[in-house]
């Protein structure tokens, strides 16, 4: 799978309450929390983000609560891939559940606003505006078939 | 190569002898937790999904805390969902409502819920406190929560850990909330990540289970997957007089590898404040000048035990809380409630000027019963100092023990207990 966006930027420790703050937390409709999405760290995301662009951000992304309306929001306000150094843990495991892609490799030279291309098979990351290639790890197995089911529920058959 | 302790429990819930760091399982889930806030999204999946029943009617467990008793239309339809849900599948006895409901963590350690050895997964981040009861239990999102509560399995990446060795005793004024603020300051939000946080050394036998409780719970602001306590005597007593399963009692490989082990003597740990925005700024009372505030809250899944509470009452009797500031008191359980109330706790704390809630994770993360406003300070012995944690995105939260908590309600301002 191959993606190519625009980077919308952003520094370490981007937690869940500033991803979709809990005051928005009494619904679980996707649309009405991409609506507050990133709210309370930047107000001009939800106006400014455009289908396809690239979230890029540095160590720790999405740390604190487990709420999956992080990543829910982030996925539903359009971005295609979430890059960061690193990714807190249950952030890491609800973007694979709920198959939003996301990839850990070093993100000091990526800038909001340059142009990239993720080859996910190859596991790299094309900075067409610096013109730069970065590598990044591939997913194990295990997590991949998620990806390719399309989830993890899918991935289960859906259980009895 | 030995295993750490918690490497031991999840081989024994996958059917393996040995797992390594970075080997990803499928582990049997002996409990599976969801809140008013995850659970919705978890049982949407699971309709959508196609699945029907619930692996076992007696593991899985939906507790109503978050924004209860129902703050808005919105949370009061979540609510009903819930309550719909476990009816239908057959767990209403599972299903904790208003009245018997407490803050889920202080919950179901409460009721012998969780005893060693169990492998417990929550859709809520701070399932990492049943670690204090030598439990593997951590948070996980919505999707795995519905997954699990279709199959009774979730899949677990194994973790490698850091040992901490602790030693001595803590001394007066001194909790598991300084002990727990000085390890974030010392290794950040971010200085546990994917791993597990292993405690160790003569000093856990010093440490209450409430004080143990309080610093598992606060792994996951190190970005642990988990932090978890060796079983000692202090363990058994708490889980057999709140059970009658029987514990497995599950011990670290004296060879076992760990990332990296660190000392923590307990006699050095001062009272400890996490300043905003993130629980890693951790200082002491030398460092802090005087920093006015408009509110405190006591409670939470971190401070909202019984021993928190007597804490809090052994400072605020016969004094008043300061002209200007709102001190908000919330017994995490009904029993908890019920006990402070016998012991006179909550005459103490009415009596000072307190507003006494029933038990609500509300004001912890902005909900409802103690939201900030714009430039507003909060001493909160609650977890997370973000941003708009606790309500507006310009208003500030300061984390510290319920002793700290009570003498700044008392001074107007961040003060030591003294």
């Amino acid at each position: 799978m191959n993606i190519k966006g625009t980077v919308i930027k952003y520094g370490d420790n981007v937690d869940t309450d500033v991803i979709i703050p809990a005051r928005y937390l009494n619904t679980s409709d996707e649309k009405e929390l991409a609506a507050h999405c990133m709210e309370d760290l930047d107000r001009t995301f939800v106006t400014r983000v455009r289908p396809g662009d690239i979230m890029v951000a540095g160590t720790n992304f999405g740390c604190g609560s487990s709420r999956e309306h992080a990543p829910l929001a982030i996925k539903t306000s359009g971005i295609a891939c979430v890059a960061a150094k690193s990714f807190a843990r249950i952030f890491y495991r609800n973007a694979i559940n709920i198959g939003l892609p996301i990839i850990e490799c070093d993100t000091d030279a990526i800038d909001e606003g340059d142009t990239l291309e993720i080859d996910f098979d190859k596991g790299e990351l094309h900075n067409l505006t610096k013109n730069t290639t970065a590598k990044f790890a591939p997913f194990p197995p295990f997590l991949q078939d998620i990806i390719k089911a399309g989830g993890l529920l899918k991935s289960i058959g859906g259980g009895k | 190569m030995g295993m750490t302790m918690t490497q031991k429990i999840l081989a024994a819930h996958c059917g393996e002898k040995h797992v390594e760091a970075g080997q990803i399982i499928l582990a049997d889930v002996d409990l599976v937790l969801g809140n008013d806030i995850t659970t919705p999204v978890a049982i949407n999946e699971f309709n959508k999904a196609g699945c029907t029943g619930v692996y076992d009617q007696n593991k899985v467990v939906f507790v109503m805390d978050h924004f209860t008793p129902n703050k808005d239309i919105k949370a009061a339809e979540q609510c009903k969902q819930m309550r719909d849900f476990a009816r239908e599948k057959g767990f209403a006895h599972h299903c904790f409502d208003v009245g018997e409901v407490g803050v889920e963590h202080a919950l179901l350690p409460e009721r012998g819920m969780v005893i060693p050895g169990d492998l417990v997964i929550g859709a809520d981040s701070h399932t990492c406190t049943y670690g204090a009861l030598s439990a593997f239990s951590t948070g996980v999102g919505s999707t795995d929560m519905a997954a699990a509560m279709a199959t009774g399995k979730v899949w677990l990446k194994v973790p490698s850990a850091i040992k901490f060795n602790l030693t001595g005793k803590l001394n007066k004024h001194v909790y598991g909330k300084d002990v727990i603020l000085h390890i974030l300051g010392m290794i950040g939000v971010d200085g546990a990540l994917y791993k597990s946080m292993e405690f160790a050394g003569e000093g856990v036998s010093a440490l209450s289970m409430s004080d143990r409780l309080c610093i598992a719970n606060m792994a996951i602001e190190c970005g642990a997957k988990n932090g978890i306590f060796p079983v000692d005597e202090k363990t058994l007593e708490y889980v057999y007089a709140r059970t009658k399963r029987t514990p497995v009692v599950y011990k670290a490989d004296p060879d076992a590898v760990y990332e990296r082990v660190i000392d923590i003597d307990l006699s050095a740990v001062r009272q400890t404040v996490a300043f905003p925005h993130l629980p890693e700024n951790a200082r002491t009372f030398d460092e802090i000048p005087d920093i006015p505030i408009d509110q405190v809250v006591i409670g939470s899944c971190t401070n909202g035990r019984l021993e928190d509470l007597i804490i809090a009452a052994d400072i605020l009797r016969g004094k008043k809380v300061a002209k200007g500031v709102r001190c908000i008191v919330i017994p995490a359980t009904q029993k908890i409630y019920l006990e402070a109330m016998e012991m006179g706790l909550l005459k103490d704390f009415v009596e000072a000027g307190c507003a006494v809630s029933t038990p609500t994770c509300g004001p912890c993360l902005g909900g409802h019963m103690g939201v900030l406003a714009k430039g507003e300070r909060c001493v909160a012995t609650t977890n997370r100092n973000f941003v708009g944690r606790m309500g507006h995105p310009e208003s500030e939260v300061y984390l510290a023990s319920p002793a700290v908590a009570a003498a700044s309600a008392i001074a107007g301002k961040i003060a030591p207990a003294e």
